[in-house]
């Protein structure tokens, strides 16, 4: 018993790679079903795979990545020096606890001739945007981009013969909103290490809100200083930043800040005098504010000085502007806007105003080379946007999605889809299958208007979300958007075939470390440990 | 997206008079959860060093140095309330001379004993200067003292521990507050039983209520049936519990005045029994037929359906089995299930039906089921223990022994709330576990609906109301494991918790536990437990274990 319990551990890491000895197999693992480890546990499902029954032993004493001859990058390739490291580790994880080999050296299972053999994955850099083939010995790897090559590596941990494979949208991104929850570095960091398992490739940072301020600035140190729920342990320093970034690069995935305004802003308040409205009751001030004031030239010099810090910390050519949910009752209620509405000739349109408002914030990022991301309300409500502008669709059920897709793309304007995909919303049972069977093209509209959907967003709001819970909540309920979006709709259409890959799929997130909730009943061979 | 500004513990200012201002009215008397029945604090208070702060025993007590569950929970509520000592940071700067004692006087010298049914769990805690003393009759009482006493203790922001003068008598509005996890549907490893034994502690809950087999799986290593795990479980060598495990377990619980109740589900939810019974390749042994044979027409379909009420050799094996379980947990309830059986494949097994001819049961299956049931409650009944049933077997059958236990599982308020009238009515004993079924989750604050559940709302004499023996949140398994089981359980639990425990009249306003139960919740990540926030906000001390 105890040896065959060592041998099929031993089994099971090579089965992750798809790759366990015959022989070695019929001696220990008998049991394993090999049909589990078949082409189709790769998640998401690779654009075209095709793989034999042929497999290869790896030996991870004799397993190396190495760069092709021909690769434009060689060693000293800081993202993908770092990603071999880090995937010797995930394809081998028992290597490093240095129980299993030792004890498959005193069961002389190494004697196995074809077990020592090498395993040399060449990474040659070219075109398409990634291709994997895999024969007898050797793995070669071809990406047009070290992006590509990062994608192809998660594929690797579960090979096959032959693999070409391209996302079929450019943006997948996660939402995480830092400011009805804090949350510690370390718990973005983990959520990076698992998008780049579901191939997610952008981080949507919704980094401040109404409650607090937690993004430390340079220029205005007063917005964290006394917008965060703790000046001192609840904010994000430059430092913070860039390691997120850099972490974030590593795995080939963006990191796109959103500083949303004009709403959404109370916690700016506190640290930025004169920048929000002030409210009246009646004909005196309140004392409480509202969304920020369009009406002052103030209010847009200091916008001009934040966002050109944001352009310079954040490296991404996005910056996600807003402009959701504004409230115009305080803006009505103050005399001195209402004077501006009618200098300006609003009349009592406060669509106008905040049209006004967000144009001169888009012009800020236009100036700073910055493409615009905003909500869907922005369209919704406004004409005049820069064309390049991307439109954030968050709103609603299927039917009104779907009309706002149609709508948005008709004005050629770029889209991202979020509307399914609001996972912080929970409920009892299956509700992955929900956010697996989003159909993002299914709307009416031409073929160029279908090109100009650029992906689609798992959104993580934070209301009932911080570190105790966001990792159980996101996956593997976010992996299954990550196939819709990488994927191809028509291998994939079936939900109830994804149902076991991706039940495989979210145990070898455990064996990660990522504390991702079960699907259903059943179990895992690898338990989360981490209790 | 609402606009919420929270901001509880933001205190930005170094101001000594603003400081103290605020921590008074944060650290009031209501900072306990759940709420004792009668506490009265004053704004006195006095500061606390961990280097002269000490717990005995009085010189009255029936409990002395030795007593295992006192010596053990001094040493672990020390730490508790004190999180930074070990840490050895945040004393230096701080010295206080004056020691503080916490002299903890118990009526009976219990500590080598179970907590039961009829332990009490009374205490009176008096807080004055440079003491406190924490009186109760058993050490079961003492251990909730000593909880609510750590939550008395406050850190101001520099560091500083303090304590209110405070008097508090009370005591539990049920004796029978449990927590259901399912090991069956997923495996949980011991550690994340352990976790949540000392998360139910800090909530005063007093029963582990553990449904450890059922169809999916059979994770319990049995002594004389070891082929049930070994067939039954998910994985016969690393998804089981072992005796070791068991006792560890039960021991844990001890300490913390938490009984453990097995459930052995039968003669439904029993699929993963018969892996370990069916499948035994001997024909001669009489446990390779525990499960009844479905047909299909006149011949078996291969399939198996609920236990074979019609033979003898059924009756000797749950006899066996539960003589083993007696003995491996000490509590005085069993839980025999008895819920959802599906009668279908009784229906198709002629044995079946021809034993129902030969003992008139006619066509009306719940009968059987009576028969069966009785047969195992009377097994239990010979083993000296109280039987806990599912409501399904007071709907469907009636003679019961007059002591069995009905657990409330099924229906929304106004149906639950007709069993229990009903229930109470034939005079049995009745446990609530419908409001509570925590498993389910839904957007936004439910705990709000677990919270404002009424357990004695029900038409009934006084009498009646008195056989509630208390309620119990149930985590099922389908959708739970070691990953999502704590942050799904707190502090959901905690607002079942309270109602459990304190009075009803004096929490009866959900909108005022909101902040307590904040609190509480930051409380609860201080101590390592990865609780859930309840809304929009921070805590002090965030959770560290990503």
């Amino acid at each position: 018993m105890y040896f065959a319990r060592l041998c099929c551990c031993v089994c099971t890491s090579l089965l992750l790679v798809g790759l366990a000895h015959k022989n070695f197999t019929r001696m220990c693992c008998a049991s394993v079903p090999l049909g589990l480890h078949s082409v189709e546990g790769v998640w998401p499902l690779p654009q075209s795979i095709t793989s034999s029954p042929e497999r290869y032993p790896l030996n991870p004493q004799a397993f190396y990545f190495t760069y092709g001859s021909q690769s434009a990058a060689q060693e000293g390739c800081s993202v993908l020096d770092e990603a071999f490291k880090r995937y010797f580790s995930l394809i081998f994880p028992d290597y490093s606890s240095g129980r299993f080999y030792s004890e498959v050296k005193f069961l002389k299972c190494k004697n196995e001739v074809r077990f020592k053999v090498l395993l040399n994955l060449n990474v040659v850099v070219v075109q398409s945007d990634y291709t994997l083939s895999v024969s007898a010995g050797q793995a070669s790897l071809k990406a047009e981009t070290v992006w590509g090559a990062l994608r192809g590596d998660y594929s690797i941990c579960k090979i096959y013969l032959k693999s070409t494979d391209f996302p079929r949208f450019q943006f997948r991104g996660i939402l995480l909103d830092t400011s009805r929850h804090y949350l510690p570095v370390q718990a973005i960091l983990k959520t990076l290490d698992a998008m780049a398992f579901s191939k997610f490739n952008v981080f949507h940072w919704h980094i401040v809100d109404d409650p607090s301020f937690p993004y430390q600035s340079r220029t205005f140190p007063d917005l964290s200083a006394k917008g965060a729920f703790h000046p001192m342990t609840h904010i994000y320093t430059q430092s913070d930043v860039g390691r997120v970034i850099s972490f974030a690069r590593m795995r080939g995935i963006r990191v796109l800040p959103e500083f949303d305004s004009p709403g959404h802003t109370q916690s700016w308040g506190k640290g930025q005098s004169d920048l929000l409205t002030p409210c009246y009751s009646g004909s005196s001030p309140s004392g409480t504010f509202g969304p920020v004031n369009p009406i002052l030239p103030s209010t847009y010099k200091f916008m001009a000085t934040l966002f050109k810090e944001v352009s310079s910390v954040f490296p991404d050519s996005y910056i996600h502007l807003g402009g959701d949910e504004v409230n115009f009752s305080c803006w009505k209620s103050n005399p001195d806007v209402r004077a501006f509405m009618l200098k300006m000739g609003f009349g009592a349109d406060f669509t106008k105003l905040e049209a006004y408002y967000m144009e001169n914030i888009v012009n800020i990022t236009v100036a700073l080379n910055r493409t615009s991301i905003v909500w869907q309300d922005v369209f919704d409500y406004h004409e005049r946007i820069p064309k390049d502008t991307v439109l954030h669709i968050w709103k609603g059920l299927p039917a009104s999605y779907a009309a706002e897709l149609s709508a948005i793309t008709k004005a050629g304007y770029r889209v991202l889809l979020a509307a399914p995909w609001y996972i912080n919303h929970i409920s009892y049972g299956q509700d992955w299958r929900n956010y697996y069977t989003v159909q993002p093209l299914n709307f009416s509209g031409t073929e160029e208007q279908k090109k100009l959907v650029i992906g689609g967003e798992v959104c993580m709001w934070g209301e009932y979300v911080d570190a105790t819970n966001l990792t159980p909540r996101l996956w593997p309920r976010a992996s299954a958007a990550a196939e819709r979006l990488w994927s191809d709709e028509k291998q994939t259409s079936d939900v109830d075939k994804a149902f076991p890959r991706l039940q495989d799929f979210r145990c070898e997130l455990l064996r990660r470390g990522i504390q991702a909730e079960p699907l259903f009943v059943g179990h895992c061979k690898h338990e989360y440990q981490g209790v």
